[in-house]
């Protein structure tokens, strides 16, 4: 297989492979947790469900200050890998116009120098996440397979992008190819594993916050 | 004699819902909920971290709901609960979690972990791993009445006491009364001053109440162990008896758990919306301080602050009332540090405080109160629970602290204009 | 192109010098290959000091499944420059479409050559080489197989010229309808200089013979064959255009006002990011320009299967096929396997509830 054949290979049908998983994969899960239901309250409602949920899908992207101040380590990491994978993810041109072709429009890129600036300080980030991970008492004893497979595939891309971008080591037909085979391990394992959060905490902070709304707490 | 691995398992099977796949499929391990709990951050024992101790739960949702998991369990691969898993579990379940709920206010991807636990009991209780204190209160609850195994003459002999001492007739069993108050077991026995207060207060503003002979109990042990079959027949005790007195109302005491379990729980536990309302008496207390049928005569100077019970706030939903009613009678109020749906809780709700095996840590934890208090230095700690009241006498002796405690009712009480 | 056989005898300056080239410009020719080759300046002296005594080598070109491009490529440069002067002064003993012999008379001169020059001839091949049907491809008769396994067998090197000879090219793309190959899939055991392009710059023709005659090396490879000197750098990153892909700033289509400024091509498909070729510094036509500079984007011909690459026209990141599709039904399917996993989890909450016992404070207890 050639490097040109490698790359034409992941961008088509190792690409609808990957999306088929992904795609499939996701809205299995989703599905499979929604159709579980839950049973309709009985009790008297102090305040709105629905208002309060969608306001904790937004409101808690934000702690409270002491809950800042306890946890600042992990809220101030986790603020900057998750902008940063949003902004290497969702704003580098080349990327932006694979969601074009997907989903039919593009939006506004930012210049490659500050993507790759990004992408640095995100592959940095995660590196020391990964060994607070190791050294935390309470992450540690919490920590399993899935959250360092999910770590892996998610530095992966990263790298092999930051690579790719660079030209470093091999042609670039096979670090694209590569990149963009990491990208896909990244969907493929990403329904099955902790990475669902993305998806699945717009539920659960609906529900939490419905749950406190119903009994008129902000939650 | 008939709990078993296989009912605590059916129980586990039971208690998933969307909301559990959804909160399971969540979690990130970040750990925010340790930081969050006071069963860590005073012992620092990172077993105690709060989704750790629904791993039950999460385990018979893994294998039983999720494709991946019951694929996984054909071939026999993947984390099983067992028996002898639950036993382990029992004192992380119970001993450890007071169901305070902080950790559900400040889960980033926003997991009712407190919640899942709460749940989690259920499968414990059924499989037989429930702490043998709250066993046995349970076992009063229905047998006697009342956890700690008050019975109607208690009651009566308390009532005379109080009609002896102030003069007012406490209405029993009046049928037609807008509201029928419910008492908690540590208010009959420890604070009976809590009746002479309502029953002040509800002269002052012309409330027409009653007690009810056979339901005065607010008190629920069944949802503390996590039996909601026990839950639900005190709970319908209550119901019946309001239907009896034909009430309007009923009134929740200051109790925490009790709140969760009339108002909450309650109607879910039984299968059915109830045919009269359940207030909490701050609730009460605030409407009748809205409507101005509260005057007040004199004013604190001492400052004050004020302990939210965590299934009152938090949990409950009521979390104003208390300030504005504070606000009647005290000059000098002081918010703690993380107040309100922030609270720390005290360290003995959730049945923590019925489960004499859990004495020690309950008052290793109640550190984390003693630093709150430290920060604001007050004179006066007023709350709205006998249980948190009752722990707070405890953790602030063991502390070596002198703040006294008051009830929020009582305070009131005191101050109101004499009429 | 010729076979005076007495003309083979001078060496390469005394033909140059024959032909009124003066000493200057042929110096100025071999300042030039060095600055191309990135050779330092001291080289030069001895780049015209091996030019100057080189012997005429003997040069036998094949061309195989072509278009001839590459060959007019190389002929048909608009001035009479130095380097088809050297492409003149080297003894082209067979090319089917210069020479001027023609049947019998050529194919002996093929095989004179290559007995007279044996071991020691270069061989240069443009076009690929059909192996599903023999007949697809002929020469005299012979088919384009046995012809370059005979001429190969006494070359000193192979240089498969332009894409088809280098990776397959266009005969080579799907569906391949005569199992077109490469030159370097069939031969195994000689040096083999893939200069790839369709067609490739002809200055990176010559340049290669000025190496080889200079130094009677083959120049340093990259992993697909290819002279590191030419084709060591992508043209994205040579690009003059580079600047606004690092700015963000495209064409969205040919006739926007982005492509009126001349800002990057990426999103028109340009495959300048994973082609390694000389066109953005070298440029074409002497040096006037190149595709991108003239506002199309880079087809990335001197890569393999270029011609397979996902349409010219698609940026590299976008998928190659219609993934829009593939998304929804996969959503749908989804949808369905889920409804279905949820539906016996359901199934299963409903049966834990009919098997639940109701627990009464006997049940307590073990």
């Amino acid at each position: 297989m050639t490097e040109t054949e490698l790359l034409t290979w992941v961008r088509g049908p190792g690409f609808q492979i990957a999306t088929i998983i992904f795609v499939l994969g996701i809205m299995l899960r989703l599905f499979e947790i929604l159709m579980l239901g839950r049973k309709a309250n009985l009790a008297e409602a102090k305040g709105s469900e629905m208002s309060s949920g969608l306001r904790t899908v937004f409101s808690r992207t934000i702690p409270d200050a002491s809950t800042f101040k306890r946890s600042a380590f992990t809220v101030t990491a986790g603020y900057i890998f998750h902008i940063g994978l949003f902004v290497v993810i969702f704003l580098f041109a080349p990327h932006i116009l694979l969601f074009k072709d997907i989903i039919g429009f593009g939006w506004p890129a930012l210049p490659s120098t500050v993507i790759d600036a990004t992408a640095v300080i995100t592959i940095i980030t995660l590196v020391i996440v990964l060994v607070h991970r190791l050294r935390d008492p309470v992450k540690r004893f919490l920590s399993n397979f899935d959250d360092y497979l999910g770590w892996f595939v998610t530095i992966l891309p990263l790298i092999t992008g930051y690579i790719a971008f660079h030209r470093i080591g091999m042609s670039a037909p096979s670090l694209i190819a590569i990149h963009i085979l990491s990208v896909e391990l990244l969907m493929v394992v990403f329904p099955f594993t902790k990475l669902m959060h993305m998806f699945t905490l717009i539920l659960a902070r609906w529900y939490n916050g419905a749950i406190s709304g119903y009994r008129g707490v902000q939650s | 004699m008939s709990a078993s691995f296989e009912k605590g398992y059916n129980a586990l099977k039971e208690q998933v819902d969307s909301t559990v796949a959804a909160f399971f499929s969540s979690c990130v391990h970040c750990g925010m909920c340790a930081d969050a709990c006071l069963f860590y951050t005073e012992t620092g024992a990172p077993e105690r971290t709060p989704i750790h101790k629904t791993e039950p739960l999460r385990r018979v949702w893994k294998q039983e709901y999720t494709l991946l998991g019951r694929i996984g369990k054909l071939f026999g691969i993947g984390e099983k609960v067992t028996d002898e898993m639950m036993e382990q579990w029992e004192t992380l379940v119970y001993d450890s979690c007071t169901l305070c709920g902080r950790c559900t206010m400040i889960c980033p991807v926003g997991n009712d972990i407190a919640g899942m636990i709460r749940k989690t009991r259920e499968g414990m209780a059924a499989a037989g791993h429930a702490p043998p204190g709250l066993i046995g209160a349970t076992k009063r609850a229905i047998t006697i009445g009342s956890p700690m195994g008050v019975k109607l003459p208690a009651l009566q002999a308390q009532i005379a006491h109080v009609e002896k001492d102030s003069g007012m007739k406490i209405p029993l069993d009046v049928e037609g009364a807008d509201y029928m108050l419910l008492l908690s077991s540590m208010e009959i026995m420890n604070f009976p001053e809590f009746i002479d207060a309502v029953a002040k207060i509800f002269k002052h503003a012309n409330v027409s109440w009653t007690i009810s002979s056979e339901a005065f109990e607010a008190t629920n042990s069944g949802i503390q162990i996590g039996a909601s079959d026990i839950a639900a027949e005190l709970v319908q005790r209550i119901v019946d008896a309001a239907a009896k007195l034909k009430v309007k109302n009923v009134i929740s005491p200051e109790c925490g758990h009790a709140y969760m379990a009339i108002r909450w729980d309650g109607p879910n536990l039984i299968g059915k919306s109830y045919d009269f309302k359940v207030v909490h008496i701050l609730e009460l207390l605030d409407d009748l301080r809205q409507q101005g049928r509260l005057k007040i005569n004199g004013r604190l100077k001492e400052r004050l602050t004020y302990h939210d019970p965590c299934q009152i706030a938090r949990r409950g939903g009521v979390i104003d009332e208390p300030r504005n009613l504070i606000g009647m009678f005290a000059d000098n109020f002081v918010e703690m540090p993380e107040t309100g749906k922030m609270n720390w809780c005290c360290g003995a709700g959730g049945g923590v405080s019925s489960n004499e095996r859990a004495d020690e840590i309950r008052l290793q934890v109640f550190q984390r109160k003693k630093d709150q208090l430290d920060a604001i230095h007050v004179d006066g700690i007023i709350s709205a629970c006998s249980n948190c009241r009752i722990h707070l006498e405890d953790g602030l002796e063991e502390y070596h602290m002198e703040i006294p405690l008051l009830s929020l009712t009582e305070t009131l009480a005191e101050n109101l204009e004499e009429s | 192109m010729t076979n005076d056989l007495s003309r083979k005898d001078k060496t390469l300056g005394e033909t140059l010098r024959s032909q009124g080239i003066s000493r200057r410009s042929f110096l100025k020719f071999c300042a030039a290959t060095a600055s191309m080759m990135a050779l330092p300046p001291s080289m030069i002296p001895t780049i015209a000091n091996a030019l100057e005594k080189a012997r005429r080598p003997s040069v036998i070109w094949l061309s195989f499944q072509e278009c001839t491009g590459c060959t007019e490529s190389l002929t048909r440069a608009h001035t009479a420059t130095v380097e088809s002067l050297i492409f003149d002064s080297i003894s082209l003993d067979y090319h089917h479409t210069l020479q001027a012999a023609a049947g019998h008379a050529a194919e002996a001169a093929r095989e004179a050559a290559m007995e007279e020059n044996n071991g020691k001839y270069l061989l240069v091949v443009d076009g690929s080489i059909p192996l599903d049907n023999p007949g697809y491809s002929t020469i005299a008769g012979i088919s384009n197989y046995d012809m370059l396994m005979d001429t190969a067998r006494g070359a000193a090197a192979i240089i498969s010229v332009g894409t088809c000879a280098a990776f397959g090219g266009i005969p080579h793309a799907k569906p391949n309808p005569t199992g077109a190959v490469s030159v370097s899939d069939i031969i195994k055991d000689k040096p083999i200089i893939n200069v790839p392009g369709c067609p490739p710059i002809p200055v990176v023709i010559t340049g290669v013979l000025t190496h080889f005659l200079t130094f009677g090396t083959i120049p340093e490879l990259d992993n697909l064959g290819r002279p590191k000197t030419f084709y060591g750098q992508s043209i994205h990153d040579r690009c003059y255009r580079r600047p606004f892909y690092d700015k963000g700033l495209f064409a969205e289509t040919f006739d926007d006002e982005g492509a009126r400024l001349g800002w990057c091509l990426y999103k028109l498909g340009c495959k300048g990011p994973t082609s390694y070729n000389a066109c953005a510094t070298t440029k074409w036509n002497g040096g006037v320009s190149f595709p991108i500079e003239a506002g199309h984007p880079c087809l990335g011909c001197s890569e393999p299967d270029f011609w397979d690459g996902g349409g010219f026209y698609k940026a590299i990141s976008m998928p190659t096929e219609n993934i829009t599709k593939t998304t929804i039904y996969a959503a749908a399917a989804g949808v369905a396997v889920g409804v279905a996993v949820g539906a016996t989890g359901r199934m299963k909450k409903a049966s834990a509830s009919k098997a639940h016992q109701k627990v009464t404070i006997d049940d307590l207890e073990k």
